[in-house]
């Protein structure tokens, strides 16, 4: 046995190389099913392999995030740029933004947020009143724009610099985050949840019922029609974008992910990350040793939001359309799952839980699975049932993996470990949270 | 988390915003549910010259109300034992109305069917629906929450959201994922009598009727049975219970299946008064009860009855002068309020944290 093959087997255990080997197959079955190129799917494999195998080498880990970076890049090259596995992967990766920003408020703070849907809805509005027709009386009818190009510069209603609606976006739903977690302050944990859900379905309601409130002769909302079409990307130096040539959408999308990792690796391992996960873990010590809650709060609820609204922005132009159908509960709970699938606090794990659980939802549930409950006599429609799907993967997984697929360390260590200080409903035994050395 | 809000409140000053909330806390929550009922009494004073309009809304409130309550005292009882929001209950309910529905036509009642008939036959179908909803509620606690007893207290919360979707799908897979019109057995719309320009119907008078009852009966097994006491003992501490002799798991179970009859039963009222069912009833509903316990004090069974009637109004007063799309905006507008200046509710939360 050369040297190699020993130092892995030293460092891993042989369920690693079990689940890697199974899933192998896996991917391929489930690249063709999705159109997705299987070179580079096998690609992913390896990197995937590379960095499940050598999870403790730094050295490896940065290389293979690097690749898998490099990865994302070129990977549109190697598809059909008008549709199929591209339009999805940009959808993935918008959700995979929402997912980071609620990871933030959810994983580092511990602020469990049902209603995150309200900042898509917010970013989503930004777009839909700065870039598309909808604001008729906008410049005397004639239109106004700002820094865009042909044809959206003569059309009226406000036409706007994506770029800037992105930063109005970000200011709004940065803003409503605060907003909606100011009376959040003084509550309990699940207190917050329901609070969060309320504002969630209050902006709901707001832009399904929009078209009824007037501000100076403007409605909100286009109420159930939805505001739509909303103007195409338009970067500077660069063409408007088209829907029958995805990758520059791609690519946008992927952007922002990388901006949204960053901005959550950086935060993490700030003194901010810090605070907010001194106070997930126990609020009273984390107060006492000065860490300022109300704005620690705030400001998890800040930043989680404003990723939110670049996600809504971006989805609005993306989708063509500012719908309320979007913004319903379901959704919050959607990206709830994909935070959860994931790995509550875990950064790898959230973007994996996104891309997965998208994945699921547009390709797999709706086209690969669905005709199987009629294959074995059975009538009705999967995609009816998509929510009882993630509601069930939500109760399996806390049940027998609440630390998520790729757990944070401390998270691990608290709910596999019963290491940390973590808050329990006072109805068990101490005895039972004896050390249980897994993993 | 768990009882830290007042310590964790020490570093912060007590500041004038503090006081200001305190005010709110203590006047502002009376005088905002008394607002919509003022208003627009004044404004039908002034209009027809007489409170008929208001009158019918308060009706009308009182038996939505009802239902609301028997919802919401689910909430309140586990929420008391356990600190746990049944998010799960609102759909526990709305099977309970589907098994209903779904027994109308398994018994053969229709519109024609005596009255004898019907009266034996609506027993029989409230004893199985809050035995279905009860069972089901007993349920999901063994599956979903006794796993994650000594979990974060947020994972039997996300668990308790995941159960809300399965049974909400369950509801699609059974009626389909419109709302879906069953017999008006009891011909809830007719007049029964009118008061002074205020008509009472046949389906507020059952509404109400079935509801008393159900209550008070609640109240006495909790407030004087030996399973009542041990709930209430294992409400305040469980770790004493415990070792007094109390087993906590099995009280546990039982405060879920008496829940879970509670909603069992405002399923059925809910599907003769409404006649419609829907697989999405149960969310809103849901969370209309659980504003309906905030608001009486979460953990306080009395509370939970008095906010259910309260919400009752205010979401009928809604319905008829704002609009109906309107009204989930406007209750949970109240529970943000509530949360926020007068947590403790109308009449006090009883639980541990508040003593």
């Amino acid at each position: 046995m050369s040297a190699a093959a020993t130092a892995i087997r030293g460092r891993v255990e042989n369920r690693t190389l079990i689940a890697l080997l199974v899933a192998l197959p896996a991917i391929l079955w489930v690249a063709s099913e999705i159109d997705m190129d299987l070179f580079m799917a096998f690609v992913l494999w390896v990197l995937i392999a590379l960095r499940a195998l050598f999870h403790e080498n730094r050295a490896v880990a940065r290389g293979t995030i690097a690749a898998l970076a490099a990865w994302a890049i070129i990977l549109p090259f190697f598809q059909d740029p008008t549709a199929g596995f591209i339009e999805d992967a940009t959808l993935a990766l918008a959700y995979t933004v929402f997912a980071l920003g609620l990871n933030i408020i959810v994983g580092f703070a511990g602020l469990l947020d049902l209603g995150y849907v309200a900042f898509f809805a917010l970013g989503s509005l930004t777009a839909g009143w700065f870039m598309s027709g909808f604001v008729a009386s906008a410049g005397g009818g004639e239109g106004w724009s700002f820094l865009v190009g042909e044809p959206a510069s003569t059309l009226p209603g406000i036409h706007m610099n994506f770029l800037l609606v992105i930063v109005i976006a970000v200011i709004v739903t940065t803003i409503a985050g605060v907003l909606i977690g100011l009376p959040t302050l003084r509550l309990r944990g699940d207190y917050i949840a329901i609070v969060t859900l309320a504002f969630g379905e209050i902006i709901y309601r707001v832009v399904l019922n929009g078209d009824e409130l007037v501000i100076g002769g403007q409605e909100i909302t286009n109420g159930r029609q939805g505001i739509t079409p909303v103007d195409k990307v338009d970067l500077p130096f660069l063409a408007p974008f088209e829907s029958l040539e995805l990758r520059p959408w791609y690519f946008v999308a992927l952007a922002f992910v990388f901006i949204a990792l960053f901005v959550n690796y950086r935060l993490r391992d700030s003194r901010l990350g810090r605070a907010w996960i001194a106070l997930r873990e126990d609020e009273v010590a984390a107060a006492s040793m000065g860490v300022p809650l109300v704005r620690t709060k705030l400001l998890a609820y800040g930043t989680g939001a404003a990723f939110g609204g670049v996600g809504g922005a971006f989805l609005a132009s993306y989708l063509n359309t500012v719908n309320a159908d979007q913004f319903q509960f379901s959704f919050s709970i959607f990206v709830l799952a994909m935070v959860i699938l994931g790995g509550i606090g875990s950064i790898e794990g959230v973007v994996l839980g996104a891309i997965v659980l998208s994945f699921i939802n547009n390709n797999l549930i709706p086209d690969v699975f669905n005709d199987y409950p009629s294959k074995v006599g059975l009538d009705f429609d999967l995609t009816e049932l998509s929510f009882g799907i993630f509601g069930f993967l939500l109760v399996i997984m806390m049940v027998l993996r609440p630390e998520g697929l790729i757990p944070e360390r401390r998270r691990q260590m608290e709910l596999v470990q019963h290491l940390g200080a973590g808050t329990t409903t006072g109805v068990g035994e101490a005895e039972e949270r004896t050390i249980e050395a897994r993993a | 988390m768990e009882a830290s809000t007042d310590v964790a409140r020490l570093p912060v000053k007590a500041n004038t915003w503090d006081k200001v909330r305190g005010y709110i806390g203590e006047y502002g929550l009376i005088a905002l549910l008394l607002a919509m009922p003022i208003v627009y009494g004044i404004q039908d004073i002034s209009q027809d010259g007489s409170l008929a309009r208001l009158g019918n809304n308060v009706v009308d409130g009182l038996s939505n109300g009802a239902i609301w309550a028997l919802v919401a005292l689910g909430y309140t009882l586990v929420y008391g034992i356990i600190e746990l929001i049944n998010f799960a209950h609102g759909e526990v309910f709305m099977i309970g109305s589907l098994v209903s529905a779904g027994l109308f036509g398994t018994l053969g009642l229709t519109v024609a069917t005596g009255v004898g008939g019907l009266i034996l036959g609506l027993l029989v179908i409230l004893l199985v629906a809050m035995l279905a909803s009860g069972s089901l509620n007993t349920m999901i606690e063994r599956v979903a929450y006794r796993p994650l007893r000594n979990a974060p207290k947020l994972a039997p919360l996300i668990t308790a959201i995941g159960f809300s979707f399965i049974l909400q799908n369950v509801g699609i897979l059974w009626i389909g994922g419109s709302p879906e019109g069953i017999p008006d057995l009891i011909n809830a719309q007719k007049e029964l009598f009118e008061i002074g320009g205020v008509s009472v119907s046949q389906g507020d008078v059952l509404a109400v009727a079935a509801t008393i009852p159900l209550v008070l009966l609640l109240t006495t097994f909790v407030g004087q049975s030996r399973l009542g006491r041990a709930m209430r003992a294992t409400a305040q501490d469980p770790e004493a219970a415990r070792l007094m002799g109390i087993n906590v798991d099995t009280t546990i179970s039982l405060t879920f299946l008496l829940g879970g009859l509670l909603a069992g039963a405002a399923g059925l009222i809910y599907a003769l008064y409404q006649t419609t069912i829907w697989f999405f009833q149960g969310f809103t509903a849901g969370l209309i009860a659980f504003t309906a316990a905030v608001m009486g004090g979460i953990g306080n069974l009395q509370g939970a009855v008095l906010g259910g009637f309260i919400i009752g109004i205010i979401q009928q007063i809604s319905d008829n002068r704002i609009g109906g799309e309107w009204t989930p905006a406007i209750v949970f507008a109240y529970l943000v309020l509530i949360m926020v200046f007068r947590p403790q509710g109308l009449l006090g939360e009883q639980t541990r944290e508040a003593g």
